[in-house]
């Protein structure tokens, strides 16, 4: 009797922690989203989760190897070509500059951003691009850019586009993330990427949440620990020493889908920027670290 | 044609030993790998020589082979250098290609 009664209590209770659930505003899911993080690891501090998985109890073995990578980053290389990129002016004179606020420095807390005439997310990669675009770089038929034009399946076009974008992101390091979510678009995109966030997918039926969050910290029949969610964005683009390259976020997804034995969805896909605006508005408040060392 | 490949050179001097780090651009191909496009082999391209000078003088040299990594970082520590020597390395590969640089050590 007890046991029944107890039952039909909780389903009460579920049933009237739903309208609540169904309502939530950013605001509110990026408390929650914090929240979790700070009860799961309540010995990290909040400025720490810039650094990946390294900061996380029972990561110190890797903390060490990380600390080690970091005195002289092999990212440099990459880093030194996307400044050689940024700095080479275009055919008419401009350079990358000349298409960014503040001749693109520390502008790029503020990405990936709500773009009210396109009434789509932008990414620095989207800006990037279409800089090249707009100052006369070779254009496909289909509006692509010639030489980064598929870049999920173009390595050297998409290391280069993540190099560019390391720069870009380097230019801007220590600034904390700050996006705006002040128009109804831009909310609306944030649910869509805040839904393939916490949807189940692939033949493993994993959601990101699952590894990110619920893992975040174990080993899940990988050979290194999962990383934790909060912090995510801010590192990328990134070198992980498994690629020995900068490599773009939207790459990171990619595999990352593979893993759950997923179909990967386009590089550059607009669900993929949602994800990317719904990940990076989670670590609002974060400095940013890009490009960093990742395992 | 030779393309520039970067070649970084770094030094911390702690309790009177100095760490110097290199760091170079390099393919390191084992002539192992095959081109999975054209299904041909591709050409073994490796460093095969490095060497260290303190202020001209040879310090340290090491010979590489395939079985070091892509973009590899070399250190070595030297002890009783001054603030002001000038170290430099250089290195050289299998297909006549060479860089160096000079640090000043702080």
């Amino acid at each position: 009797m007890m046991k029944r009664m107890f039952i039909m209590l909780t389903a009460l209770l579920i049933m009237a922690g739903l309208p609540s659930v169904s309502v939530a505003d950013p605001a509110s899911d990026l408390k929650q989203f914090r929240d979790f993080f700070k009860k799961k690891f309540p010995t990290v501090k909040f400025d720490d989760y810039a650094n990946g998985l390294y900061v996380l109890p029972g990561s110190e073995e890797y903390h060490e190897q990380w600390v080690a990578f970091n005195e002289f980053p092999p990212y440099e290389l990459g880093l030194a070509e996307g400044k050689k990129m940024w700095g080479k002016p275009f055919k008419n004179g401009k350079t990358f500059a000349s298409c960014f606020k503040n001749d693109g420095k520390n502008i790029a807390q503020g990405y990936p951003y709500w773009d009210e005439v396109t009434q789509k997310v932008r990414t620095a990669e989207m800006d990037l691009l279409k800089c090249m675009k707009d100052n006369g770089a070779e254009v496909t038929e289909k509006g692509e850019l010639k030489e980064f034009s598929d870049l999920g399946k173009n390595q050297n076009a998409r290391v280069n586009l993540a190099e560019l974008t390391a720069y870009f992101y380097s230019l801007s390091q220590g600034q904390r993330v700050n996006i705006n979510l002040s128009s109804p678009g831009a909310v609306k995109a944030y649910e869509e990427g805040k839904k393939f966030w916490w949807a189940r997918r692939g033949q493993l039926n994993f959601s990101c949440a699952n590894c990110h969050m619920d893992l975040a910290g174990k080993n899940m029949g990988g050979n290194q620990p999962l990383s934790a969610a909060l912090g995510h964005p801010v590192g990328w683009p990134a070198q992980r020493l498994e690629w020995g390259r900068l490599e773009t976020i939207h790459f990171r997804y990619m595999t990352c889908n593979s893993q759950v034995r997923a179909k990967p969805l386009k590089h550059g896909s607009e669900i993929y920027n949602n994800l990317q605006f719904y990940e990076t508005y989670m670590s609002s408040g974060l400095p940013l670290s890009a490009p960093a060392m990742r395992n | 044609m030779a393309t520039e490949r970067a070649t970084k050179i770094r030094t911390k001097t702690q309790s009177g030993v100095t760490d110097v780090l290199v760091l170079v651009s390099h393919p390191m191909e084992t002539g192992q790998r095959t081109d999975p496009k054209t299904k041909e082999k591709i050409p073994p391209h490796f460093i095969q020589k490095m060497t260290f000078t303190l202020n001209g003088k040879e310090i340290a040299s090491t010979s590489l082979g395939t079985a070091v990594s892509k973009d590899p970082l070399i250190g070595i520590k030297v002890k009783g250098t001054k603030a002001g020597d000038k170290i430099k390395v250089s290195w050289s590969d299998n297909m006549g290609e060479s860089g160096s640089e000079e640090a000043v050590i702080g």
